[in-house]
C-alpha cells in the first residue's frame, strides 16, 4: 500500500499566462499544499513536447503536471487544444512502456484558480503516493528484457 | 431671393418663404399660437397679425400664412396691429379664460381681462393636434367638427378611434395640454422608458442620452422612431435649424488602428430581482440603488424630490447594505463602495426628508480618506445603525403601526433580537458585480478574470493597471469594485501607461519566437497546420516552411509539433528547458 513517507517528484509544465499565474497565486494566498512539485514556465500548454515529459521521467520525476488555460482561454487561442490531443497520445505510448496514466496530468488552471492548482497539487501527490516510485531504469530495463 | 421690408428693415428670404419667417430672421417678435416649424402654415389663432402696406392702402394679414414678396412693406407693430390683436386676445380669453398660454399672451398686451362673457373651454381651436395627427403621423385620428361657436376637435363621430396609435403626437404640439388621449383611443400610450433614469422617467424617441453624454448629441432610437419604422411624422428634421437629422444613417463598423488599449467596461449593479425576499418589483417602493441614485439627483425623475410612488414624502426608509455581496449565494467579494453610498443615501435622505432612517449592515467599512469622518456625520445626523442583515421585506402586517408599511425583518446581531421596522421607503445597497459580457470582452483582450470575474491585473501590487498583455491596461470597476477617485487613479495610471508606449513609436517583440532550422526542416507543413496566427508560410521551392517574425506570438505549438526538430522557440530551446528539468531533478533517483 502508499508509502507514507514517500514523497514524489513532480515536474510541472506551466503555461505562463494562466497556471504559472495561479501558482503563484497559490504561494501568494499562503495556501498549503505539498511541496512536491517543482514548475517550469513555457508560453503555452501547446509547447510541451512529448520529449519534455519522457525526459522527465527519464531524469528521476515520478510524475509530470501539464496544466494549461481552461478550453476557450488559451492565449494563442488554440494552443491548449493541441496540448488536449497530444496528451492521450503520449499517456497510451508511456502505458506501452509499462508506466500507468496516472503519472502524467493535463490539468486546466486559471490565472485566478490559486486553490485549485493547490487542490491539483495535493490530490496529484496522494496519486502518485499511491503508485510510489516509478524507478524508471528497473522498468525500462525489465520491459526490454521481455522483449 | 426676395428682398422685403419688415419694421423698416430690409431682408432677404428664400423664395417661398412666409412673411412670419422673414420677421424671425430680422429676429423680430411676433407671437403665435397655431404655428408649428414641423407643420404646414394654418392661420388659425390669429395672433400673428401684421399690417402690409400697399400701393392703395394698407390691410391685416395673419404673417404665418401670408407669403413674402417682393418690394413687399411691412409693420408689425403698428397701431392697428396691436388693437386688433388685442381684440383677438379678448376674444380668446373669453373662450379659454383659464389658458395659461393665453393668459401670459394677453398679460403682455396689457390685459387683465376680458369684456366678452367667459366660457370655460380649453381647446383654443389652433388646429395643431390635427396637423401633426394627419400631416405628420399620417393617423387622421382627430378632426375639426361642427362650425362656428359648436367646432371642437374630436376623433371621427365623437367615437373611439380605430386609426390612433396612441403615439402622444398630439398631446405634445397642444399648446394648452387639453389633449385627453383616452377619448380619443382605447389604445394605452406605450412609454419611452429613459435608460439613464432608470425607466422612472420617459424619453422620446430622439433623445440625448443623459446631460454629460459624450458627445452631447441626440440620437435617434430606430425601434421606436415612426419616421423609422413607417416612413411618416419626420418632425424632428423639419425643427432642425443646423439641418443634422439625416434618417438615412446606418450603423457603421470603424475600425481604428491603435498602438495601446484601455480596458475600462466597468460593472454591473446587483440585479435585487434575483432575491425576491426583498420584494424588489413587486412592491413600488422598494428602489434598487441606481433608482434612488436618479430619485435623489436633481436632475432627475423628481427633481431630486424623494417621494414615493404615490408622490407623499417618506416618514421612515430602510437602507439594506450588502444586497448580493458577501453573499454566498450570490457574490462574495465586497463590493466596497456600498457602505459608502449607502451612508450617502442616508445622508440625503436627511436631508430632503424628515425621515427616520435605518441602516442595516453587516460591517461597516468606511474604507477612504475622510469616509470614517463622514460615518461619524451621518450617525451624528440621527440615522439609527442595525448591525444585522435585513432578512426579508414584507407587507403582512402584525401590529396596527405595521399597516400599508413596508417591514423590514432583520436581526439586530448587537441587541440579539429580531427587529420589525415599519418603514415607507426601502432601499437596496447592490453589489457591484461584473459585466456580464466580461468573458467575451476578456477573449477579445486576452484577458483573464480574477475570481468573482472582474478583470485580472498582472501583479495585484507591482502592477495593478497591466493587463498580462503588453499594451493592454485595465482602470476602474472592470477590475474590481472601486469608488470613483480609485477609478480616476487607476485610469490616469493607465493613460500614462499607454501614452508611453505610444510615445516610444514602437513595440519591442518578445525574444521568444520560433525559427525553422533550413537543413532539418522536411517541409511536412505540420507547423503550419499548428501555428493559430498562421505565422509560417510555405516556400514551395526550397520546400521548406518558414516562420514571419513578425506574426510569430511565441507560443511555440509548432516547435512541440514538428517531427524533425527543425522547428525551435528562441530563450525556450528544447535544450533549455532539458537542463531546467535536469535541473530540478539533480540527485533524483531513477
Ligand atoms: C448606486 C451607486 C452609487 C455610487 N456612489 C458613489 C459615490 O457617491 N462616490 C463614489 O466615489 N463612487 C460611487 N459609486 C461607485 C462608482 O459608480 C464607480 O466607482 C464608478 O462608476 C466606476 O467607474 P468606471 O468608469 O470604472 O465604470 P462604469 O461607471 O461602470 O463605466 C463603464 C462604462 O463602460 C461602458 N461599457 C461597458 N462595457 C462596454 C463594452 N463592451 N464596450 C464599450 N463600452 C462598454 C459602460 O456603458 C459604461 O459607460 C457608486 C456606485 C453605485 C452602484
Ligand atoms: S395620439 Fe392619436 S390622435 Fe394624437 S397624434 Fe397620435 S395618432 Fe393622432
Ligand atoms: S511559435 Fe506559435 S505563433 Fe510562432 S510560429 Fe510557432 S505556432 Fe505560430
Ligand atoms: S496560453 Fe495557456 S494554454 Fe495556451
Ligand atoms: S400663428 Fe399665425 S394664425 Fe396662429
Amino acid at each position: 500500500m502508499a508509502d507514507q513517507q514517500f514523497e514524489p517528484k513532480i515536474v510541472g509544465f506551466l503555461c505562463r499566462w494562466c497556471s504559472y499565474t495561479g501558482a503563484d497565486l497559490a504561494g501568494t494566498s499562503r495556501m498549503q499544499y505539498p511541496p512536491t512539485l517543482t514548475g517550469i514556465r513555457v508560453m503555452c500548454s501547446g509547447r510541451v513536447d512529448p520529449t519534455f515529459v519522457v525526459k522527465a521521467l527519464k531524469e528521476g520525476a515520478d510524475g509530470v503536471l501539464i496544466a494549461g488555460c481552461h478550453p476557450g482561454d488559451c492565449h494563442y487561442s488554440e494552443g491548449n487544444y493541441k496540448a488536449m490531443r497530444r496528451h492521450p497520445m503520449l499517456a497510451n505510448l508511456l502505458e506501452q512502456f509499462g508506466i500507468e496514466r496516472g503519472r502524467v496530468r493535463l490539468e486546466w488552471i486559471s490565472a485566478s484558480e490559486g486553490e485549485l492548482f493547490a487542490e491539483v497539487v495535493t490530490d496529484f501527490t496522494e496519486q502518485l503516493q499511491e503508485l510510489g516510485p516509478l524507478n524508471w531504469n528497473q522498468r525500462i530495463e525489465a520491459d526490454c528484457e521481455t522483449v | 431671393m426676395i428682398s422685403l421690408t419688415i419694421d423698416g428693415q430690409v431682408v432677404e428670404v428664400e423664395d417661398g418663404s412666409t412673411v412670419l419667417q422673414a420677421a424671425r430672421k430680422l429676429e423680430i417678435q411676433i407671437p403665435t399660437l397655431c404655428t408649428h416649424k414641423a407643420l404646414l402654415p394654418y392661420g388659425a389663432c390669429r395672433v400673428c397679425l401684421v399690417e402690409i402696406e400697399g400701393s392703395r392702402g394698407s390691410w391685416l394679414e395673419t404673417s404665418c400664412t401670408f407669403p413674402a414678396q417682393e418690394g413687399l412693406v411691412v409693420n408689425t407693430t403698428s397701431d392697428r396691429v396691436l388693437r386688433t390683436r388685442k381684440i383677438v386676445l379678448e376674444l380668446m380669453l373669453a373662450r379659454c379664460p383659464e389658458v395659461e398660454v393665453v393668459k401670459e399672451l394677453a398679460a403682455e398686451m396689457g390685459l387683465e381681462d376680458t369684456r366678452f362673457p367667459k366660457k370655460g373651454e380649453d381647446c383654443i381651436l389652433c388646429g395643431l393636434c390635427v396637423r401633426v395627427c394627419g400631416e405628420k403621423m399620417n393617423a387622421g385620428a382627430v378632426h375639426f367638427v361642427n362650425r362656428g361657436t359648436g367646432k371642437a376637435v374630436e376623433p371621427p363621430y365623437d367615437r373611439h378611434s380605430a386609426v390612433c396609435m396612441a403615439c402622444g403626437a398630439c398631446e405634445v404640439v397642444c399648446p394648452t395640454g387639453c389633449v385627453d388621449l383616452s377619448k380619443i383611443t382605447t389604445h394605452q400610450p406605450r412609454p419611452i422608458p429613459s435608460e439613464f433614469d432608470e425607466g422612472l422617467s420617459s424619453r422620446g424617441s430622439i433623445y440625448v442620452p443623459f446631460a454629460q453624454a459624450v458627445p452631447n448629441t441626440p440620437v435617434i432610437d430606430k425601434d421606436t422612431c415612426i419616421r423609422l419604422l413607417n416612413g411618416d411624422c419626420g418632425a424632428c428634421q423639419a425643427f432642425c435649424e443646423a439641418d443634422a437629422i439625416d434618417y438615412d444613417q446606418e450603423d457603421t463598423i470603424e475600425e481604428v488602428d491603435v498602438g495601446a488599449v484601455i480596458v475600462a467596461t466597468g460593472f454591473k449593479l446587483f440585479d435585487s430581482k434575483l432575491i425576491n425576499r426583498y420584494g424588489y418589483g413587486k412592491f413600488d417602493n422598494v428602489l434598487s440603488a441606481m433608482e434612488f441614485e436618479r430619485i435623489s439627483h436633481a436632475s432627475g425623475p423628481t427633481l431630486g424630490k424623494v417621494i414615493m410612488k404615490d408622490g407623499r414624502s417618506p416618514q421612515a426608509v430602510a437602507i439594506l447594505h450588502c444586497i448580493g455581496s458577501r453573499d454566498e449565494n450570490y457574490h462574495e467579494h465586497c463590493s466596497r463602495v456600498c457602505c459608502m453610498y449607502s451612508l450617502k443615501f442616508a445622508h440625503l435622505v436627511k436631508e430632503k426628508t424628515d425621515a427616520e432612517v435605518y441602516n442595516l449592515y453587516i460591517d461597516m467599512r468606511a474604507f477612504g480618506k475622510g469616509y470614517e469622518e463622514f460615518y461619524k456625520r451621518v450617525l451624528g445626523e440621527g440615522v439609527h445603525f442595525i448591525r444585522g442583515k435585513a432578512a426579508d421585506v414584507t407587507d403582512v402586517s402584525e401590529t396596527p403601526e405595521e399597516k400599508g408599511k413596508l417591514i423590514v425583518v432583520a436581526e439586530d446581531t448587537l441587541l440579539g433580537v429580531t427587529r420589525r421596522l415599519p418603514v415607507d421607503m426601502v432601499i437596496l445597497s447592490g453589489a457591484l458585480t461584473p459585466s456580464p459580457d466580461s468573458a467575451d470582452v476578456g477573449r477579445v483582450f486576452s484577458l483573464g478574470c480574477s475570481q468573482g470575474g472582474f478583470f485580472l491585473e498582472r501583479h495585484p501590487k507591482l502592477a495593478p493597471v497591466d493587463s498580462m498583455s503588453d499594451g493592454i491596461f485595465l482602470a476602474g470597476a472592470c477590475q474590481g469594485p472601486k469608488d470613483i477617485p480609485d477609478s480616476v487613479a487607476q485610469g490616469a495610471a493607465a493613460a500614462a501607461g499607454a501614452l508611453s508606449l505610444i510615445d516610444k513609436g514602437k513595440v519591442v517583440i518578445e525574444p521568444i519566437t520560433a525559427e525553422i532550422i533550413e537543413d532539418r526542416c522536411a517541409g511536412c507543413q505540420l507547423c503550419i497546420a499548428n501555428c493559430p496566427y498562421a505565422a509560417i508560410e510555405y516556400d514551395k521551392e526550397k520546400n521548406i516552411s518558414v516562420v514571419t517574425e513578425e506574426l510569430c506570438k511565441g507560443c511555440g505549438t509548432c516547435v512541440a509539433g514538428c517531427p524533425s526538430g527543425a522547428a525551435h522557440q528562441k530563450n525556450f530551446e528544447d535544450e533549455q528547458i532539458f537542463s531546467e528539468i535536469e535541473g530540478i531533478l539533480t540527485g533524483s533517483e531513477v
